[in-house]
């Protein structure tokens, strides 16, 4: 009698797309059980507030896992440890953000008020003066920068982008710019000094030769912006044009401009945010003075990096009033970076081509 | 106010490369010319070198004639620019301007030449040009919004709108249809056919339907081999061109053949 072998039936398993997995609260309840174990070590051991977070966050990176991984197996466990990580270096990063702004303004709010910013240092000792001549010389430098960069560095990624197909010219021209980019601030005031004492003879100090420093530094950036901001023009809007029979310079003026202008000017916007917290430069060719000077063309002329400097290094007697001014003028700076950076977003906001 | 052309052993080239070889052929004035073949056969390229667009690419040049209008359009004294002001040009993908309204966009031509024209003057143009391109209905309560806004198709009937409101002598299309749905395409072949009686128009197109539907004459590119420039097979009526070719591999092609 001979035995049928009966052929293995392939049997599929159902679709495994049900996975056991961990309740969406469960992230908070291990951040509270490691909050917990973290409190009772820092309490036996008599640990700090950050010996208690950094085992917090240690210990919580040890139990969600852990626990993922008896539940929801290897995968999940893996992507519970990675978020934890990305979480905490984020935690980490913000850290001297908050640490510095929160430094600033509570050193800094306490002086503000409106002799601060109607007063200069004019014949003040001690206490009183005011900031007025450093946001003045700050803002009639920047000015100036702006008014030398902005022409030359848009220009030049126009040339670059659309004239330069990329020969010979044109890569000197961009390695020049990739050069400029890392040109030391100090570097670019001693550039500014050395050319001025050309015209005007040894010790030159005028507002302007800050002007033409920070111009120095501006070029690069407005360069680069600029540049990524035309190659975002689609060719087929260039080509369009031209098939209308408009020549090349309107195209560029009438339609590659006008297409890129909200992230030219937000790129311009954030290279004069960068240059206006510069100090070297300034320390050399502008100057320190007292006193409110409102011509970039002669005399010394105050920043508030440098108004900063001085109010720091040589605060006076007694020292607290220069102190607190120097952290004033400092949350001052900051605040006047931010709103740039502000109007920033704004301006690319509007000039965004728009859809409805 | 439409031209024909006569285009004598036009050689193509990019840089060293030569694109297209050889080509002779006659466009009649007020009749549309339908160029089909496989891709990269230098269709769009001869295309582009009608009208001047191609030297628009660095390195690009031609040797050869192409005569308008009794005027060699790369003679030493002519001005390219001047060229495309006369042969208007519509593209693959429709590319209105982003910064314009609709109704800038028509008028782009003479606006970004910055030319003068009065209110009432700029208004007739743009209610004609959109007329021409049967866009009107769809627009006239909408001038002032962004081009970007309308439908594909409806944004290539207003670059044709934008196109046709310089008043070209000749109007090339280079695919103008294969970014959009049959709906929109049959309003632009009928578009096509409008526009035959005012324009001298030529058509790149992959649709072989589609030019057979709009075209009067047709003409045929091919390569001979992998890395061979692209050459003109044939050039005939496209009646006779879809019954009865001269040539073997049009008939290929044409019949599904190969390609």
């Amino acid at each position: 009698m001979t035995v049928l072998e009966t052929p293995p039936t392939a049997q599929r398993d159902a679709l495994p797309l049900v996975a056991p997995q961990l309740p969406r609260w469960a992230p908070a309840l291990a951040l509270v059980i490691a909050a917990a174990g973290a409190g009772i070590l820092a309490l036996l051991l008599s640990w700090g507030l950050t010996g208690t977070l950094l085992a917090t966050v240690l210990l919580l990176a040890l139990v969600l896992p852990l626990w993922s991984r008896f539940v929801e197996g290897g995968r999940r466990a893996k992507d519970r440890l990675a978020t934890i990580l990305v979480w905490s270096t984020f935690g980490v990063a913000m850290i001297p953000l908050t640490t510095l702004l929160w430094q600033v303004i509570d050193n800094g709010a306490g002086v503000l008020s409106g002799q601060f910013f109607s007063y200069s240092m004019r014949n003040v000792v001690g206490e009183g003066g005011g900031i007025y001549h450093a946001i003045v010389g700050t803002l009639i430098i920047t000015l100036w920068a702006t008014a030398i960069s902005v022409p030359v560095g848009v220009l030049a990624a126009v040339y670059l982008v659309e004239y330069g197909e990329n020969r010979l010219p044109a890569r000197i021209v961009t390695f020049l710019v990739d050069v400029m980019t890392g040109i030391p601030s100090i570097v670019a005031g001693l550039f500014a000094y050395a050319l001025f004492v050309i015209f005007f003879g040894p010790g030159v100090r005028m507002g302007f030769g800050g002007s033409v420093a920070l111009a120095v530094l501006m070029i690069p950036i407005v360069v680069r912006s600029t540049e990524e901001m035309l190659k975002l023009v689609p060719n087929e809007l260039r080509e369009a044009s031209y098939a209308l029979g408009v020549p090349k310079w309107r195209t560029i003026t009438k339609v590659v401009i006008p297409t890129s202008l909200g992230g030219i000017i937000t790129g311009v916007t954030l290279a004069i945010a960068r240059v206006a917290g510069e100090t070297a430069p300034l320390l050399i060719i502008a100057g320190k003075t007292d006193s409110v000077n409102f011509n970039a063309f002669a005399e010394r002329m105050q920043s508030l990096p440098v108004f900063i400097y001085y109010s720091f290094t040589q605060p006076g007697v007694p020292p607290q009033y220069g102190q607190e001014r120097a952290w004033g003028a400092a949350l001052v700076l900051i605040a006047l970076v931010m709103v740039l950076n502000l109007i920033a977003r704004i301006i690319g906001r509007i000039f965004a081509p728009s859809k409805r | 106010m439409a031209k024909s052309i006569d285009v004598s052993d036009l050689n193509i080239y990019y840089g060293d490369f030569l694109a297209v070889e050889g080509v002779n052929m006659t466009i009649r004035a007020r009749s549309v010319t339908a160029f089909i073949g496989p891709s990269g056969c230098g269709k769009s390229t001869f295309l582009r070198s009608l009208n001047r667009m191609h030297e628009v690419i660095p390195g690009a040049r031609v040797e050869g004639k192409v005569v308008v209008d009794g005027q060699s359009l790369y003679g030493p004294d002519i001005d390219p620019v001047a060229v495309r002001r006369e042969i208007g040009m519509v593209f693959q993908r429709p590319n209105p301007f982003p910064t314009m309204s609709i109704y800038e966009n028509v008028l782009a031509g003479s606006r970004l030449n910055s030319k003068r024209i009065k209110k009432s003057e700029a208004d007739d143009i743009v209610e004609k040009s959109l007329k021409g391109a049967n866009l009107w209905n769809e627009v006239k309560d909408r001038l002032g919004k962004p081009g970007m806004g309308l439908s594909g198709g409806q944004q290539q009937r207003l670059c044709i709108a934008r196109a046709i409101a310089v008043e070209p002598q000749v109007l090339l299309m280079d695919e103008p249809c294969s970014a959009l749905d049959p709906i929109s395409t049959s309003a632009i072949e009928d578009l096509i056919h409008e526009l035959k009686s005012d324009y001298t128009i030529v058509i790149v197109t992959h649709n072989m339907q589609q030019a057979a539907r709009v075209s009067d004459d047709t003409g045929f590119f091919n390569l001979k081999a992998v890395g061979e420039p692209g050459h003109l097979v044939e050039f005939n009526p496209t009646k006779k061109m879809f019954s009865n070719p001269d040539n073997e591999s049009t008939e290929a092609y044409i019949s599904g053949r190969f390609g």
